[in-house]
């Protein structure tokens, strides 16, 4: 981690990153929450090297400024120097220095006890891991996919929800797969990001060597932020699977009519999630799926793509929730801007989206006027009787 | 918790006041070389009402208050010097309205200039603004106040020209309006027929007020905007070619750059030529009128323009400029600053060779790009010199070129752009007696208890 300590001077503090292009309205989610400068990427750049130089101490404060970051990579995308590609880098640099000297938030720590303990941040046993996939086979050997379902998927309310749509759909296209079910492992994507190495090199080695012991070729993820994990930062540990997102497989089988539809009616918005976006540059495969449903209108909202507004749950927060509290909470200001749009459909593509905006179109009021949905969910919707 | 603090709690709201260390750290510093003074609080408030108690609040416990917008001046001159409360004005961002007919805009005191422009562009694709060159996120306010420029600076003159009417909390509490929005709804004129008190505010850095509202001039955005590129090697040259292109009386802006990397680059001068039209035979009569005006300089050898690629046309054409900003980056390390005299434009073959003289002496990178100011009356002549944060005895070598380029500038009949604390007591000290005691005077009748951005334009 050396390496972010002799570059992260290197910010000039011009605060580019806190916009999208077009510069309509602040689009760091820390930044826009909180408005403090010291939360927008130059204030924890600036107060990472403070630290490093022993010009400050660290503190709570200090901790959270780092760790409210949810590393959507806005600043990557907007910042007008070289150094762009490595901001996030530098900044799990940052918090992996800190969790090796123990200075860390204490959800943060609460995270990686979770993690370390049950294999999921939401510290729910094990043996309930599988507990939504009644009738869902376990993967053997042979089969052409490893449906991972991740932490949000198998435990929570919405996430297991998505999973069940997906795995119906692929059972439908006769797509071969299974599910590990209670042996699956929480795949690390955020453990990683809030900087503890070690346990993610020891979560991304056990997930490789048990999909080596099975015989698996391609993985398909229900969440972007396992996609993004398993297919960049795994193989740096041997693995050499194919992965792909849910929406990629989806569309894959509508190209090749193993999933045909009928009829559906409504007007969706969708939300790039940022693991998938700017991370993987998926942008086009779910909006062709949701274009191709006859009787569907996709309508975007302003800021979208590349400058799509993360929904707050990034780097763990969607179970720490450091951003929480208020009207200005990312999730909230993206379900309103959702419904602006006229859609009464938010189309996601991420249990942790799928969280955030569930909790946040309550909290706005919203739930009659604007359902969340995942993209599965409405293609299941619109399949012929 | 200090008295102060939950005063400031009570007006602002918890969640936007803030007296820890990490954000007095950042707050006590820019990103130039000023060195660097941490404020006690930051605060961000969100209405006129709410600055006005906080002000009553300062006075009464004779706390400095300093406004700020991004901070981006680069010459500390939001570093509270003092202390006291950073009033961040970020949160009051809104655009209350757009007179498309009257042709001007108000805005909150801490509206960016990137929103400015992408709610235009969105709503109101006929009108512009004057964009600077510095990033999006510098506030409408806080650059007329150290009378920024612009793209239409040629044509308009400084940012500060453009304003047309305030709203302003004094430093005693009272919220006061300038201009003709003091008499009428309209908020079309800063001053005339009025007397123009605009002049009590803008340039003072926040010594005297604060801006809560600001009414800035709206031009005509033509459909189509080009640039020419127009290239000698000959400086003295420059003032020349600068003063026939505006006798044109037809470019929307003229900028002259120069700088030594790459190799290629260096002892030539690049005069960006920007046009503007509504239509291609506007835009090609406008380009024959260039060509035609320095035709000269081909008989001569002495210039041309010269071809621009697309990829080379995109970044000198993107308002703002994010070249500008890069140049922090070129050794690596994170800074530049640049000292900014305006002057006259036959003052530039001068400037540039102080400008080479410097960047040798100290062993320092550099870079210019000067500006015309209304047709030629002036220019803004950027000494800039990046350097590392990392190295403190760049920092300290780019510190005192620029110190020096200071001195020379005022040397040269010219006057600093937005002063750092240092140059501003060079300047007073040059100044006018009466004029410095005037300026004295207006300070202590606004602010008798000398709360106001303290350390700046001290004039005693």
């Amino acid at each position: 981690m050396q390496e972010y300590a002799d570059q992260i001077h290197r910010c000039f503090r011009c605060g580019y990153c806190t916009f999208p292009t077009d510069y309509s309205y602040f689009n760091c989610p820390s930044y826009r929450r909180f408005r403090f400068e010291s939360y927008s990427t130059a204030g924890r750049l600036w107060l990472t090297y403070a630290w490093l130089k022993g010009e400050i101490d660290w503190s709570e404060h200090l901790a959270e400024i780092l760790y409210s970051c949810t590393t959507c990579k806005n600043c990557v995308e907007q910042c007008p120097m070289k150094f762009a590609g490595d901001i996030v880098d530098w900044i799990v640099g940052a918090r992996s220095d800190m969790v090796e000297k123990s200075k860390i938030p204490l959800e943060v720590g609460r995270f990686f006890e979770a993690v370390q303990v049950y294999g999921n941040p939401l510290k729910l046993p094990r043996a309930e891991r599988d507990t939504w996939a009644g009738g869902i086979n376990r993967y053997e050997p042979g089969d052409e996919y490893l449906f991972y379902v991740g932490c949000l998927g198998s435990y929570d309310e919405n996430g297991q929800r998505m999973a069940r749509g997906l795995a119906e759909l692929l059972k439908q296209a006769r797509i071969s797969f299974g599910i590990l079910g209670k042996e699956e492992e929480c795949c690390g994507n955020e453990v990683y990001m809030l900087g503890e190495m070690g346990l993610f090199q020891m979560l991304a080695e056990k997930n490789i060597q048990r999909f080596k012991e099975l015989g698996v070729r391609k993985i398909v993820t229900l969440s972007p932020h396992a996609y993004n994990t398993m297919k960049n930062n795994y193989p740096e540990f041997g693995a050499g699977f194919q992965v792909y997102h849910y929406t990629q497989l989806l569309y894959d089988l509508i190209k090749r009519n193993m999933i045909r539809f009928s009829q559906n009616q409504a007007k969706v918005t969708y939300q790039d999630p940022c693991f998938l976006g700017r991370y993987n540059k998926i942008y086009d495969e779910p909006r062709q799926i949701l274009q191709g449903i006859p009787g569907i209108e996709l309508v975007e909202m302003e800021r979208n793509r590349e400058d799509s507004f993360c929904c707050g749950g990034g780097s763990g927060n969607f179970v720490m929730d450091l951003l929480a509290g208020g009207e200005e909470i990312p999730s909230r200001v993206r379900v309103r801007e959702a419904y602006e749009t006229g859609a009464d459909t938010l189309a996601v593509a991420c249990p942790s989206c799928m969280t955030m905006f569930m909790d946040a179109v309550k909290e706005e009021g919203l739930e009659d006027r604007l359902t969340i949905k995942d993209v599965s969910q409405i293609v299941n919707e619109s399949l012929p009787c | 918790m200090s008295d102060i603090y939950e005063a400031l709690a009570k007006i602002v709201g918890k969640d936007y006041v803030s007296n820890q260390k990490e954000d007095r750290y950042f707050y006590g510093r820019d990103p130039g070389l000023m060195k660097p003074h941490e404020p006690d609080y930051v605060v961000m408030p969100r209405t006129t009402e709410e600055i006005q108690q906080i002000v009553r609040l300062a006075n009464k416990e004779k706390t400095p208050v300093v406004p700020k917008g991004a901070g981006l001046a680069l010459t500390g001159l939001v570093i509270p010097q003092k202390g006291g409360i950073v009033l961040d004005m970020k949160r009051m961002e809104r655009i209350l309205e757009v007179n498309e007919k009257a042709r001007y805009v108000i805005v909150e005191g801490g509206t960016t200039h990137g929103v400015l422009k992408s709610h235009l562009q969105k709503h109101y694709p006929k009108l512009r603004h004057s964009i600077p060159d510095s990033p999006p996120i510098a506030t409408v306010v806080a650059n007329a106040v150290i009378h920024g420029q612009g793209r239409l600076t040629q044509q308009r003159g400084f940012n500060s020209d453009m304003v047309s009417g305030l709203e302003v909390v004094l430093p005693t509490g009272e919220i006061c309006r300038i201009g003709s929005c003091s008499v009428s709804p309209y908020w079309f004129s800063k001053g005339p027929p009025l007397p123009d008190l605009t002049g009590l505010f803008l340039g003072w850095f926040g010594t005297t007020g604060i801006i809560t509202k600001l009414a800035l001039k709206l031009y005509p955005c033509k459909r189509i905007r080009d640039v020419m590129l127009f290239l000698t090697d000959r400086a003295e040259l420059v003032p020349d070619i600068v003063l026939k292109l505006g006798h044109t009386e037809m470019m929307e802006d003229i900028v002259i750059s120069t700088q030594p990397i790459p190799l290629r680059f260096r002892g030539n001068f690049f005069i960006l030529v920007f046009i503007t039209g509504d239509s291609e035979e506007e835009i090609e009569f406008k380009t024959k009128m260039a060509w035609d005006t320095l035709w000269e300089y081909f008989d001569s050898r002495d210039g041309g323009f010269v071809s621009i690629t697309p990829d080379m046309k995109a970044p000198m054409m993107a308002m703002p400029s994010k070249d500008t900003t890069r140049f922090a980056d070129v050794r690596k390390g994170g800074g530049f600053e640049y000292s900014g005299p305006i002057a006259p434009v036959d003052r530039y073959p001068d400037f540039v060779r102080k400008l080479e003289e410097l960047a040798s002496d100290y062993n320092l990178s550099y870079a210019s790009a000067a500006r015309v100011i209304n047709g030629g009356h002036c220019m803004m002549f950027s000494f800039s010199y990046t350097f590392n944060r990392a190295d403190p005895d760049e920092m300290d070598r780019a510190k005192k070129a620029l110190d020096e380029a200071a001195e020379f500038s005022l040397e040269q009949g010219g006057v600093i752009w937005k002063p750092n604390i240092d140059e501003q007591k060079m300047m007073m000290a040059r100044m006018d007696p009466n004029t410095l005691e005037l300026m004295g005077k207006l300070k202590g009748l606004l602010d008798p208890n000398g709360i106001m951005n303290p350390g700046n334009w001290e004039a005693k």
